[in-house]
């Protein structure tokens, strides 16, 4: 019944641009070409952005590609002669990460440790970024207007779009030295360090499309609840939270993503220390973190370079399958929607 | 797109390595080309000799390959290379083997040396380390994991912890400091677990931002706010502290102990052109690039 409600202005809009563009026919010829000659391109622009619709696809399949034949040879075949044999079961059961040892014997690659050092730096990332992305969103959604919301999507869009780099220099160079200061860690560049600069950097988006699922939430809910007599807390956490539940969960997601693919902010400020982490300040490395740091020191087409596209590729798996599930619970709000 | 950054950063990186493994530069006025060939720890200084003698001298070309010291001698001795770079003195066979082939002996050049000094924060009260001690705090199994152990109060004890800093698996700097250091033992590996930097200058940093750090880089890479410390043999023997001279010593017993010459091989008397390249490697100019990098230079130009 509210999908008409959000038609309906546009149909408006699109019913006097058109009269617009045949009052301009009457009184310039200008304007006619104009029009004409977007009649007779017409087939050829939709050409065009057909191609750059399905070229995204080509780009994704290609880089899977890409990483899988590099990692084919090790997948399929256990490894390069005399460089350390591969096993899958040891890639996943290990956490010594071995790459370039001193004797070809002493080769191990296993990624659990790497593994936990992700989802760790990811979970204390999203243990942070969840409340304060959410909050955010409720605050810039229900509790402002005007000029202040505008300023405050502006400052978390120029918080989305600081470099990497740049959060992994202030992880290094300022957060560190503090995190010794107040917790008497041995070390500053540590886990807390990296979850605190991901969760930063996971914030807007969580803000952008949180706001988005709050703002799709019909009016006539809240005037409803308004009615009857609901404390602004009780519309948010009883009616918006749950009439949005979905395009929040995407919201969660998409932090997630992004979490678990950075990797220069990491590299920088999660200490890069192969273990299994004990503690909150225990420095840990990521999966993204090690292709970063090695792929510049191995010998092209040697196992330990063939391994880390293996790596690459449990990452692509990751990644996807939170952005698949990102997208399934969008269509989900969709689904809602139409029934 | 946020969210999908990440992938795409992996992969223009891997696009990137592509792109630059197949450049060739191709001079037009190149009329001498001398090939160089060998150690991965060298061919920084390799490349940058190269290319500042090509400013100086456009009509001469260097072509810089890495590969390893082994490669480089081997290469020597087949006649692909006119230089070799080597961070290992020959071996009786490839002595042998070079002089069957030329008739003469390859002729050694020391270029360099490179010299790993041990970091510890500005307010660390130690002073000497032994490589025993060293190779019980990075190595496979090794039991020092405490200041305390070597009798080192650091005030408080939460910073009793050392937290060793290391670099990423691979590179010649990490390579050369577990041979040096771990070589004796009986599983030459590191501990894991230890912090990795991936560069000489950012172990330093992070050990002067951290109390209870040990870090080991080049000798050229000291400031203000990290301490270098003696190193010894043996534990209880006097160290000897990591200078320029004292890397540079012949006798074993008072060199400093984790140092190694950076050598050029040449397949005889050096030359014309790559005599000229040679002489101005070891000129002030070319040995300020070799303490730019975090090398200790040869001879006199300290």
């Amino acid at each position: 019944m509210y999908g008409s409600w959000a038609t309906c202005p546009r149909v408006i809009m699109i019913n006097h641009s058109s009269a617009a563009v045949r009052q301009h026919k009457k009184t310039s010829s200008f304007f006619h070409w104009i029009q004409i000659a977007l009649d007779r391109t017409e087939p050829l622009v939709e050409w065009l952005i057909r191609i750059c619709g399905w070229s995204v696809i080509l780009f994704v399949v290609a880089i899977f590609f890409f990483i899988f034949r590099e990692a084919a040879p090790v997948l399929l075949g256990g490894g390069v002669e005399g460089e350390g044999q591969f096993s899958l079961i040891e890639f996943f059961t290990s956490s010594n990460w071995i790459p370039s040892p001193y004797k070809p014997a002493y080769t191990q690659y296993g990624i659990l440790a790497l593994l936990a050092g992700s989802l760790a730096v990811t979970g204390l990332a999203m243990f942070l970024a969840v409340p304060l992305g959410l909050g955010a969103a409720v605050y810039i959604s229900e509790f402002c207007s005007g000029k202040i919301k505008e300023t405050l999507k502006i400052v978390i869009e120029l918080l989305a779009a600081i470099p990497s780099i740049v959060w992994g220099f202030i992880g290094y160079m300022v957060l560190g030295p503090v995190l010794i200061e107040l917790t008497g860690a041995p070390v500053g560049i540590n886990l807390l360090n990296g979850g605190i600069l991901l969760a930063l950097m996971s914030v807007p988006v969580i803000v952008s499309v949180g706001e988005d699922a709050l703002k799709a939430v019909p009016d006539s809910y809240r005037e409803a609840a308004v009615s009857l007599g609901a404390s602004r807390w009780e519309i948010i956490y009883r009616v918006l939270f749950p009439a949005a539940k979905n395009g929040l969960l995407a919201a969660v997601l998409l932090g997630v993503g992004r979490a678990v693919g950075e990797t220069m902010a990491v590299l920088m400020a999660t200490g890069h220390a192969v273990q299994i982490p004990q503690s909150l300040l225990d420095p840990v490395r990521t999966l993204t973190a090690t292709i970063a740091a090695e792929l510049g020191e191995v010998v092209a087409g040697g196992t330990h370079y063939r391994v880390l596209f293996v790596i690459g590729m449990v990452l692509f798996v990751m990644t996807f399958v939170v952005n698949l599930s990102a997208d399934l619970v969008i269509k989900g709000i969709h689904g809602e929607k139409t029934s | 797109m946020f969210y999908r950054s990440g992938m795409l950063m992996i992969a223009t990186g891997m696009l990137w390595t592509q792109l630059l493994g197949c450049s060739h530069r191709s001079g037009k006025d190149a009329v001498v080309t001398i090939r160089v060939e060998g150690s991965d720890t060298m061919v920084n200084i390799a490349q940058a000799w190269a290319e500042f003698y090509h400013h100086l001298h456009p009509e001469v070309r260097v072509q810089v390959l890495g590969g390893g010291s082994g490669v480089g001698i081997a290469s020597l001795i087949d006649g692909n290379c006119d230089i070799a770079n080597s961070s290992r003195t020959m071996k009786e066979d490839e002595i042998e083997k070079a002089t069957a082939k030329y008739g003469v002996k390859p002729k050694a050049i020391i270029v360099g040396y490179d010299a790993l000094a041990l970091y510890v924060h500005k307010d660390n009260p130690i002073d000497t380390i032994s490589l025993e001690q060293l190779a019980e705090i990075y190595g496979w199994g090794g039991r020092i994991t405490r200041w305390s152990q070597l009798g080192v109060d650091l005030d408080s004890p939460r910073r009793d912890t050392i937290v060793r800093v290391s670099r990423q698996a691979g590179c010649g700097t990490y390579s050369y400091f577990r041979e040096a250091v771990l070589g004796e033992r009986r599983n030459p590996e590191y501990k894991l677990g230890s912090v990795d930097q991936s560069g000489s200058k950012a172990v330093v940093t992070l050990v002067s931002k951290t109390p209870s750090a040990i870090g080991y880089s080049g000798m050229g890479y000291a400031t203000a706010d990290v301490k270098l410390i003696n190193v010894s043999r043996r534990t209880g023997e006097p160290g000897t502290a990591p200078t320029p001279e004292n890397a540079k010593k012949a006798n074993e017993k008072e060199r400093y102990p984790i140092t190694r010459p950076l050598l050029i091989y040449l397949a005889g008397e050096p030359t014309g052109a790559i005599k000229e390249y040679l002489d101005w490697m070891l000129s002030a100019e070319g040995q300020a690039i070799v303490r730019e990098l975090g090398y200790v230079p040869a001879g006199d130009h300290d």
